[in-house]
C-alpha cells in the first residue's frame, strides 16, 4: 500500500516505512540507543531526499525519546539540571547546524556532507563497537581482566565556572556540558540523529556521570535539541515530512516493544558484535556509493532548493 | 457539470462563428480543452486532456505545451579524491517546467527553421538564458544535460504528438501529462500555419494544482512553517507519550 508523503513529494510503501520504523524500535529497545544513526541512511536507501531524511528523523526523534525519557523518570533516572545545562549547548549547537544546513543547501553539497558524516561517523562508532564486543566475547572466555580506574582526573577537571549536580553527584565545569550539548547539537541538525551513540560514552567517561542515570537524562536533552531542530528545519529549510516521521514512530514503538523482549533473551556482547557489523556494513555501503560514477554526472534542481 | 455545459456550448458558438462564411476573417481559429483544470490527488499516476478546435479554412496546426516558468540550476559532478562532488552550477533563468508539443503534419514540411525558433518550436528552439555570464561552450553543455535530464524525468517530451484533422477544419489532439507533472499554470499555444508562415495563434490556459489533504499540508507547510514545525513536533511528542501509556506497570 503505498502512500504519498505530502513534502518528500513520493510515494513510499506504508509496510516498508513501518518495517524500518519497527527494525530501528528494535535496536533501540535491544541497545539502549536512539536508532536515528541508522535511520537516516536507511532513508536515504530508499530514495527519500537527504535534507527531508535528514529533518524528518529529528521530528521521528522528538516522539521516540519522549517515550523513552517518560520510562527513565519512573525509575528516578534522570538528572534534570545536568539536562538543562547541556540543552543551553543544545539550542545553540542546534541552531548553528541549521544555518550551516541551509548554506550547504544553497552551494548545493549538503548530500555530500550528509553522506561523508555518516561515513566518517559509522565508521568510527563501527569499528569501536566490534573492538570493544569483541574483547569482551574474549574477556568472557578468560574470566579476570584488569579493572579500568574508577575516577580520572584529566584536563577538563581544572576548567572555570564549576557547578554541582546533585543527581550524577558531580561538580564540575559547566562549560563541559555546555560544549557537549553544542557538538551534539550540530549533529542533531545536519545529521539528524539525537547523539546519544555520541552523548552516552561522553557523559560517561569525560563527564564521569554514574551510568545509571546517562540513557535518561541524554534522552531529556535530545527532545528538545530535535525539537528546536524540527522546528529549525520547518522554517528554514521547508524539509520536515510529519506524516513519514509519523509512521516512522508507530513501527517503532511495536519494534521497541519485541527489541526489550528480544534484548532479554539475548548475549549482550554477540548482539553489540553484530550491530557493529551491521553500523559497518551501512558505513561500507555509503562509501562506496560515494565513489561509483553516477549514471548521469549533471542533475537539474529547482534554483534555490536541494 | 454546468460549468462544462456552458463550455460547450461556447465552444459550439465559437466553432459557428468561425465556420460562418462572413466571419471567416474575424476569428480565423478557435480551440479548447475538455478540461482547463487537471487535479492532483493522492495516487495519481499521469492524466491526459483533449484539445481541440477549428480553423476557417485549409491549414496546419501546432500546438506547444509550457508549465511554469522557473529557475533551474544544472549540477555538474566531478571527481575529487575518489569521491563524486557538484563541482559546477548552472542556472537557466525562467526555463519552462514542462513542455510537449504536437504537430498535424511533420514540422520540416510546414515550419521552416526560423518560424521554429521564433515560435520555441521543439526542444532544440527553447529559449534557455543562464543566469550570470557563462561562455557559450559552457552554456552548450549545460544546456544539453538540462534537455537530457527534464526529458529523462518525462517533463520534457521530445516526440512530436499528432494534431488530427476531422475532415479540413476540425482538429483535436491529446496533450498527455506525467505523474511528476509540475503544478501551476500552464500555457497551451496553438498555431495555425499556412504557407510556411504563422496566419493567427490562440493561447489557452490549464491550470494543474494538488488537491486533498497531501496537497493542503504541503501547502500548509509552506505558508505557516512555523506553526507546521511546532505541529509536527506537538503530533511526535503526544504519538512518543501515547506510545509509553501500556508498559508503564511493567
Amino acid at each position: 500500500m503505498d502512500i504519498y508523503l505530502p513534502i518528500a513529494e513520493l510515494s513510499v510503501d506504508v509496510i516498508v516505512l513501518l518495517g524500518l520504523g519497527a527494525v530501528v524500535g528494535v535496536l533501540s529497545g535491544i541497545f539502549g540507543v536512539g536508532g536515528g544513526f541508522l535511520l537516516t541512511p536507511l532513508l536515504i536507501f530508499i530514495g527519500i531526499p537527504p535534507a527531508v531524511a535528514v529533518a524528518s528523523s529529528a521530528n521521528q526523534l522528538v516522539g521516540a525519546s519522549v517515550s523513552g525519557v517518560i520510562a527513565h523518570w519512573r525509575r528516578g533516572n534522570v538528572d534534570f539540571h545536568m539536562g538543562a545545562v547541556l540543552l543551553v549547548g543544545g539550542f545553540l549547537g542546534s541552531g548553528f547546524g541549521v544555518w550551516l544546513f541551509a548554506l550547504l543547501r544553497r552551494v548545493g553539497q549538503v548530500e555530500l556532507v550528509v553522506t561523508v558524516s555518516y561515513v566518517v561517523l559509522l565508521g568510527i562508532l563501527g569499528s569501536i563497537m566490534l573492538v570493544e564486543s569483541t574483547r569482551a566475547i574474549i574477556r568472557q572466555r578468560r574470566p579476570g581482566g584488569a579493572r579500568r580506574k574508577l575516577h580520572q582526573h584529566m584536563w577538563i577537571h581544572g576548567l572555570p565556572l564549576k557547578m554541582r549536580f546533585r543527581r550524577s553527584k558531580l561538580y564540575i565545569s559547566a562549560i563541559v556540558p555546555v560544549g557537549l550539548g553544542f557538538l551534539v547539537g550540530i549533529l542533531s541538525a545536519i545529521m539528524g540523529v539525537g547523539g546519544g551513540f555520541v552523548m552516552v560514552p561522553a557523559m560517561i567517561y569525560m563527564l564521569d556521570m554514574p551510568t545509571a542515570v546517562v540513557p535518561g537524562t541524554s534522552l531529556l536533552q535530545i527532545i528538545f535539541v530535535a525539537a528546536n531542530v524540527t522546528v529549525l528545519q520547518a522554517v528554514g529549510n521547508g524539509t520536515v515530512d510529519a506524516v513519514l516521521a509519523l509512521i516512522l514512530l508507530v513501527g517503532g514503538v511495536i519494534g521497541a516493544q519485541l527489541g526489550t523482549r528480544f534484548g532479554a533473551r539475548l548475549r549482550g556482547e554477540q548482539l553489540r558484535a553484530l550491530l557493529a557489523l551491521l553500523v559497518l556494513a551501512v558505513a561500507v555501503k555509503l562509501a562506496r556509493d560515494l565513489g561509483v560514477r553516477p549514471i548521469d554526472l549533471y542533475s537539474v534542481v529547482m534554483a534555490g532548493s536541494a | 457539470m454546468s460549468g462544462r455545459g456552458l463550455r460547450a456550448a461556447l465552444l459550439l458558438a465559437g466553432l459557428a462563428w468561425a465556420l460562418a462564411p462572413g466571419a471567416a476573417r474575424a476569428q480565423a481559429l478557435v480551440a479548447d480543452l475538455t478540461s482547463h483544470l487537471v487535479a492532483i490527488t493522492t495516487g495519481f499516476t499521469g492524466t491526459s486532456v483533449v484539445l481541440f478546435g477549428a480553423t476557417d479554412g485549409a491549414g496546419d496546426v501546432i500546438v506547444t505545451v509550457r508549465g511554469p516558468d522557473r529557475d533551474m540550476s544544472v549540477r555538474r559532478k566531478s571527481k575529487v579524491a575518489q569521491i563524486w562532488v557538484n563541482t559546477r552550477e548552472v542556472t537557466f533563468a525562467q526555463a519552462p517546467s514542462f513542455y510537449s508539443m504536437a504537430s498535424s503534419r511533420p514540422l520540416d514540411q510546414i515550419a521552416p527553421q526560423a518560424m521554429r525558433q521564433l515560435q520555441q518550436i521543439g526542444l532544440d528552439n527553447l529559449r534557455l538564458n543562464t543566469a550570470g555570464a557563462v561562455s557559450p561552450e559552457e552554456t552548450a553543455e549545460f544546456r544539453e544535460a538540462f534537455l537530457r535530464n527534464q526529458v529523462r524525468a518525462g517533463l520534457y517530451v521530445p516526440a512530436v504528438g499528432q494534431v488530427t484533422f476531422l475532415g479540413s477544419r476540425l482538429f483535436r489532439t491529446t496533450i498527455s501529462f506525467p505523474r511528476n507533472v509540475p503544478t501551476g499554470t500552464y500555457r497551451v499555444e496553438v498555431l495555425l500555419v499556412r504557407d510556411k508562415a504563422v496566419a493567427t495563434g490562440q493561447t489557452v490556459p490549464l491550470v494543474i494544482s494538488e488537491i486533498g489533504l497531501d496537497a493542503e499540508v504541503h501547502d500548509f507547510a509552506d505558508r505557516y512553517a512555523l506553526l507546521y514545525g511546532l505541529i509536527a513536533v506537538l503530533l511526535a511528542v503526544v504519538a512518543g507519550w501515547l506510545a509509553s501509556l501500556p508498559f508503564r506497570h511493567s
